[in-house]
C-alpha cells in the first residue's frame, strides 16, 4: 500500500505500530521471564516482573489514546479503520497478556514457600508453547500475514490439549502425594494462566486475519478445553 | 546559512527593491494624472471656446413695438364661413380667394406706421425703416390676423425680431469705426439703433427663434433649428424602428443559436469590419440604392433613417452579443435543466436580464447616429430646406446637416455665432442621450 | 458487515466486464437507469471508457473519483445536458425506465422533465422565490389555474424544507436568501415538476457543514420517493448518504457496490487508495 498524501497520518499510523511492537516485546519478556522465576524460584525475578507490569498498562493507554484521535481527526475508512480498530483490540489483548503473566510470577512467591518440586516439564512445555505462540502471532502481525496468523489460530488447539493433559498430571501427583497440594494448585493456576494466554494469543490471530482480508474468522474456534467437564476418578487409598 | 538568516538577507534585498518599486509607481501615477488632466484640459478648451461663441446667440435683438392692425391697410373681408347648401369645393374656393388676399396686404405699411410711431419724425428712408425689422416678421403679422381677424382694428404690443444686421451692429460683432461704406447699416439706421436701444424699445431677449423657426435665407435673424429637429427626430424613429428588433435579433441568434462554424465566423468578422467603414460609403450606398434602385424620395428622412440604421446596426449587434455573453452561463444550464427548450431559456431568462445592456447599447447608437453628417449630405440633405417634415418621406434636413449649412453661409457675422449655437444644442443633445443611458441601466441593473 | 458471497473477477483494463457477476445487494430493487458501454467524447479526446452500470430506483447512487475522473461527464449524460455542449459526443445506450433516452425521437425538453438536476453553486432565478420554483410547472402546463399552482408551490418548498423560512416572503428575490437557503430553494424548484429522478453535481460544495447536513437530511427524505444520483468530492458524504457508490478513475468505472462494502472493505486496490487518501 501507497503512502497517504498528508505525511503525517502515515506518521500517526506508524506510531501505533511501533508502541504495539514494544507492548508485544514487554509481553513477551514478561513471559518468558514469568517461566525462568517459577522454574528457579526466584521472588527477585517476579518482584521486577509484577513491577514491570506498569509499562505495559502505560502502553495500552497510549494506544488508546492515540487511536481515539486518528479516528477523530482522520476519519479513516477500509483498511485504515481496520488497522485503528484492530489496534485497539491488540492492545487490550497484550495488556490481559501481561497481566496474567503477572499472576504467573505472583504463583512464584507462593512456590517459593512450599518444598521444592521437580516435575516442572509439562508445564514449562505449554509454557514454551505459549510464548513461541506469541512471538509468531507478533511477526505476523509486523508482517501482516495472515497465514501465519492463522497456524497460530490452529495451534491453539495443541495448547489446549497440553493444558488438558497436564491437568491431569497435576492432579496425579496431588493424588498421589498430598504434600504436593499446595505446589501443583499454584501450578495448576499458573497454568490456567498460560492457556489464557493462548486464549488472547488467539484473539490477536484472528484480529491479524480480520486487518488483511477485512472479513472475520467465519470458523468456529475449536474449543479443546475440556478440563471444565473433567471427570476426576477417585481411587481410594 | 541558517533559516533566519536567509530571511533576513531576502529582507533586506526586498527593502532595496521596494524603494524602486513605489518610485516606479508614483511615476505611473503622475503619468496617469498628467493624461487625465490634458484630456480634461483639451476638453475643456474646446468645450469653453464653442460655449463663448455660441452663447451670445442664445439671445436677439428684439423690438417691442405697439402695431396698430389698420383696417384701411388689412382691407380683407371676413373669413369666409361655411354655408348651408354650399359643395365643400366652393367653400374651399372661397378659402382661397380669402387667404390670398390676406397675403396681398402690403404688412410693411403695418410694420412702417408702428415704427414711425416710435421714432418720430426721423430722417430714414422707408426702405431702411423697414429694414430694420427682419423680413420675416411680416409673415407673423399676416399669421396672427390669418388665427384671429377680430385684431383688425386693434393696437396690439408685438415683440418683433430685429433683423442680422442690426443684431450684429448691437452685439458688436462689426467693427464700429469701419468706414460707410462698408457698414451693413445706413447711417440713418444706425442712429435709429442706437436711439431705440437707449430708449429700451430695442432689447435683447432669448432667442425663441433659434428652436421655433424653420431656416430661413432671406431673413437670416430668422433663422432656427424647428425643421433639422423634425428632420433628426424621424430618422432617429427610423433607426430605432428597425436598428433595435433586427440588431438584437441577430445578436440573440448569432450568440444562443447559431453553430459555431467557419460560416459564422466569416458572419462575426464582417460584423465587427462594418462598425469601422467609414460613414460616406453608407451614404454612397444609400444614394445608389435607396434613391437610386428604390426611388425614395431624395433627402427624406426615411432614406437618412436607413442609412443610419445600417450604421448603428454593427453598434447593436456587437454591443447586445457582449451583453449576452456577460450573463453567466449557470443560469441558462438552471433553466435547461428544468426542461426549458433553448428559445424558452433565451426569451424567459437571458433577456430579461440583458435588457439594461441592450438599452444601453440603443441609446448610444442613437445618439452616435444624431450626429453623423456624411452620409446625410450624400442623399441631399444638404439642400436648404425650409419647412417642418409632415412625414417621414418629405424632403427635410437634419441638426449635423443644418450646423454645416450655416456654417458655410456668407453672412458670417452673423452666423458664426448661430453656429456655435446649434452646435451647443446638438452637444447637449447627445449628452442627455448619454446620460439617459446611464441612467436606465443604473435603474434596470438586475444583480445576478 | 456484509459478507458478500458473489465473487467478482479482478478488474483490470482489459478484463470485459460482465453482467452477471453483477453484484446486487437484494433481488427486490428495481432498476430505474442503465447505462451500458457509454463513451464520451470532447472533440478527439475520450473522456469516459466503457461505462456499465445500473442506477436503482428510490435510492442514493453516489459517484466519487478524483478531479478529471468523468463523474460530472457521466452524471450530465443521464439528462442529455452534455447536448448543449459544443464537440460532446454521446455514443452507448443509457435508458430511463428500459426506453433509450438518446433516441433521436425523444425530445430532450421531456427528458429534463423526468429528470431534474441540483447544480454546484446555486443558481435561482433572478425572480421571486415563488417565480423561482413555479417556472418549471409554468412552462410544462403541470398547473390549470394559479390557485394549484400556488399548491405546488408550497408543496415543493415544505418538502425541500425551506418553506417555514421562506413563506412570508414568497415575493421577495431568489438571490436574497443565503447559500444553504439557495441550494434548497434550487431543490425546492427540481421537484416541483415532479421528475422521478434527481441528478445532483456537487450541491454541498460550496456551503457551510450546517447547510451541508441539511441538504444530506433533505436527502435521506427524498429518497423515499426520488431515484436520487449525486456526484460528490467528500468521501464521508458519499458514505453517509448513499445506498451504492461508483468509483470513477480516468474516466472508467473501476469499482460499483453497496457503499457498507465499499467503504469498510472494497474489492480494488485503487477504491482503497482514494478512499483512504492515499492518492487523489
Amino acid at each position: 500500500m501507497g503512502e497517504h498524501i498528508v505525511k503525517t497520518y502515515d506518521e500517526e499510523l506508524s506510531g501505533l505500530r511501533t508502541r504495539l511492537a514494544h507492548m508485544g516485546g514487554l509481553a513477551e519478556e514478561q513471559l518468558a521471564a514469568a517461566m525462568n522465576g517459577l522454574n528457579g524460584r526466584d521472588t527477585a525475578l517476579a518482584r521486577n516482573i509484577i513491577d514491570s507490569d506498569e509499562k505495559i498498562d502505560e502502553l495500552e493507554r497510549e494506544i488508546e489514546e492515540k487511536a481515539i484521535l486518528v479516528l477523530a481527526k482522520r476519519q479513516p475508512v477500509a483498511g485504515d479503520l481496520r488497522e485503528i480498530v484492530v489496534a485497539l483490540r491488540l492492545a487490550m489483548d497484550l495488556e490481559r497478556i501481561g497481566d496474567f503473566a503477572k499472576n504467573i510470577a505472583k504463583r512464584t512467591f507462593a512456590i517459593a514457600e512450599e518444598r521444592p518440586f521437580r516435575e516442572f516439564g509439562s508445564l514449562n512445555r505449554i509454557g514454551r508453547l505459549a510464548l513461541e505462540q506469541l512471538k509468531n502471532v507478533l511477526d505476523a502481525y509486523a508482517r501482516k500475514d495472515a497465514e501465519k496468523a492463522l497456524s497460530v489460530w490452529h495451534a491453539d488447539e495443541e495448547l489446549d490439549s497440553l493444558y488438558n493433559s497436564l491437568f491431569r498430571e497435576l492432579l496425579t501427583y496431588m493424588m498421589g502425594d498430598p504434600r504436593t497440594i499446595g505446589t501443583c494448585t499454584h501450578l495448576l493456576f499458573g497454568a490456567k494462566n498460560i492457556e489464557r494466554i493462548g486464549d488472547h494469543t488467539t484473539n490477536i490471530a484472528e484480529n491479524i486475519y480480520f486487518l488483511v482480508h477485512g472479513e472475520a474468522l467465519d470458523v468456529k474456534r475449536p474449543k479443546g478445553d475440556t478440563t471444565s467437564v473433567a471427570h476426576i476418578d477417585y481411587v481410594e487409598k | 546559512m541558517s533559516a533566519s538568516a536567509h530571511n533576513a538577507g531576502s529582507a533586506a534585498s526586498l527593502k532595496r527593491s521596494l524603494a524602486s518599486r513605489h518610485a516606479r509607481e508614483r511615476r505611473f501615477r503622475r503619468l496617469g494624472m498628467l493624461a487625465v488632466i490634458s484630456a480634461i484640459v483639451f476638453v475643456a478648451v474646446l468645450f469653453s471656446s464653442i460655449l463663448i461663441k455660441g452663447a451670445p446667440a442664445f439671445e436677439q435683438a428684439t423690438l417691442s413695438l405697439h402695431v396698430t392692425f389698420d383696417p384701411a391697410v388689412i382691407r380683407i373681408k371676413p373669413r369666409p364661413q361655411r354655408i348651408a347648401g354650399q359643395s365643400p369645393a366652393d367653400f374651399a374656393r372661397r378659402k382661397r380667394s380669402w387667404q390670398r388676399s390676406l397675403a396681398l396686404v402690403d404688412w410693411n405699411r403695418v410694420i412702417e406706421t408702428a415704427l414711425r410711431k416710435t421714432v418720430g419724425d426721423a430722417d430714414i428712408s422707408s426702405r431702411d425703416l423697414v429694414r430694420l425689422i427682419a423680413s420675416a416678421e411680416r409673415f407673423r403679422l399676416r399669421d396672427m390676423v390669418a388665427k384671429d381677424p377680430a385684431i383688425i382694428g386693434a393696437t396690439l404690443p408685438v415683440n418683433l425680431l430685429a433683423s442680422a444686421d442690426v443684431d450684429v451692429w448691437l452685439k458688436g460683432n462689426i467693427d464700429h469705426s469701419l468706414p460707410d461704406n462698408r457698414q451693413q447699416l445706413s447711417v440713418a439706421q444706425r442712429r435709429i439703433v442706437e436711439d431705440l436701444s437707449k430708449r429700451g424699445i430695442l432689447h435683447m431677449a432669448f432667442a425663441k427663434a433659434l428652436f421655433l423657426n424653420v431656416d430661413s435665407r432671406s431673413s437670416p435673424a430668422s433663422a432656427g433649428l424647428a425643421g433639422a429637429f423634425v428632420g433628426s427626430l424621424y430618422m432617429m424613429l427610423v433607426v430605432i424602428a428597425l436598428a433595435v428588433p433586427i440588431g438584437v435579433a441577430s445578436a440573440v441568434y448569432l450568440e444562443e443559436f447559431a453553430p459555431k462554424n467557419r460560416v459564422t465566423d466569416f458572419v462575426e468578422v464582417n460584423i465587427n469590419n462594418l462598425a469601422a467603414v467609414p460613414s460616406i460609403v453608407f451614404g454612397l450606398l444609400g444614394a445608389a440604392v435607396f434613391i437610386g434602385w428604390f426611388h425614395l424620395p431624395l433627402s427624406a428622412p426615411l432614406v437618412g433613417g436607413l442609412i443610419l440604421s445600417l450604421m448603428t446596426l454593427p453598434v447593436v449587434i456587437i454591443a447586445t452579443r457582449v451583453t449576452l455573453r456577460a450573463i453567466p452561463a449557470s443560469i441558462r444550464h438552471a433553466a435547461l435543466g428544468l426542461g426549458a427548450s433553448p428559445t424558452q431559456m433565451v426569451f424567459h431568462h437571458v433577456l430579461p436580464l440583458a435588457v439594461p445592456g441592450i438599452l444601453t447599447a440603443t441609446i448610444i447608437g442613437v445618439a452616435q447616429a444624431l450626429g453623423e453628417t456624411a452620409p446625410l449630405l450624400l442623399i441631399g440633405m444638404n439642400a436648404f430646406v425650409a419647412h417642418i417634415p409632415q412625414t417621414p418621406l418629405e424632403q427635410s434636413t437634419a441638426l449635423p446637416v443644418q450646423i454645416f449649412l450655416w456654417q458655410g453661409n456668407e453672412n458670417r457675422n452673423f452666423f458664426e455665432s448661430r453656429t456655435s449655437a446649434a452646435i451647443i444644442v446638438l452637444i447637449v443633445l447627445m449628452i442627455g442621450l448619454n446620460g439617459l443611458a446611464v441612467f436606465m441601466r443604473q435603474k434596470f441593473e438586475r444583480r445576478w | 458487515m456484509n459478507v458478500m458471497t458473489a465473487e467478482r473477477p479482478v478488474t483490470d483494463d482489459k478484463t470485459p466486464r460482465r453482467m452477471v457477476d453483477r453484484e446486487v445487494a437484494d433481488d427486490s430493487c428495481h432498476i430505474k437507469m442503465t447505462a451500458r458501454d457509454v463513451n464520451v467524447f470532447y472533440g478527439d479526446a475520450q473522456a469516459l471508457f466503457n461505462v456499465d452500470i445500473d442506477i436503482a430506483d428510490n435510492e442514493v447512487t453516489a459517484l466519487i473519483g478524483p478531479s478529471g475522473c468523468g463523474k460530472s461527464t457521466f452524471l450530465r449524460c443521464l439528462n442529455r445536458m452534455n447536448d448543449p455542449i459544443r464537440g460532446c459526443r454521446v455514443q452507448g445506450r443509457l435508458t430511463l425506465d428500459g426506453d433509450d433516452i438518446y433516441d433521436p425521437d425523444l425530445d430532450p425538453v421531456l427528458l429534463r422533465a423526468r429528470i431534474g438536476m441540483v447544480f454546484q453553486k446555486p443558481n435561482p432565478f433572478p425572480k421571486s422565490i415563488f417565480d423561482n420554483v413555479a417556472y418549471g410547472p409554468r412552462i410544462h402546463g403541470l398547473a390549470s389555474d394559479k390557485a394549484e399552482l400556488g399548491e405546488i408551490v408550497t408543496m415543493s418548498l415544505e418538502k425541500a424544507g425551506l418553506l417555514n423560512e421562506v413563506k412570508d416572503r414568497l415575493d421577495q428575490p431568489g438571490t436574497s436568501l443565503s447559500g444553504g437557503q439557495q441550494q434548497r430553494l434550487c431543490i425546492a424548484r427540481a421537484i416541483a415538476i415532479r421528475p422521478e429522478v434527481i441528478l445532483m453535481d456537487e450541491p454541498c460544495s460550496s456551503l457551510d457543514p450546517v447547510a451541508t447536513a441539511r441538504i444530506e437530511r433533505l436527502m435521506d427524505e427524498l429518497s423515499e420517493d426520488y431515484t436520487i444520483v449525486i456526484v460528490t468530492h467528500s468521501m464521508q458524504q458519499a458514505a453517509r448518504v448513499s445506498k451504492r457508490t461508483a468509483f470513477f478513475h480516468l474516466g472508467k468505472l473501476v469499482e460499483f457496490g453497496g457503499t457498507d462494502q465499499i467503504f469498510t472493505n472494497p474489492k480494488d486496490q485503487r477504491t482503497q487508495d482514494y478512499i483512504t487518501g492515499r492518492f487523489g
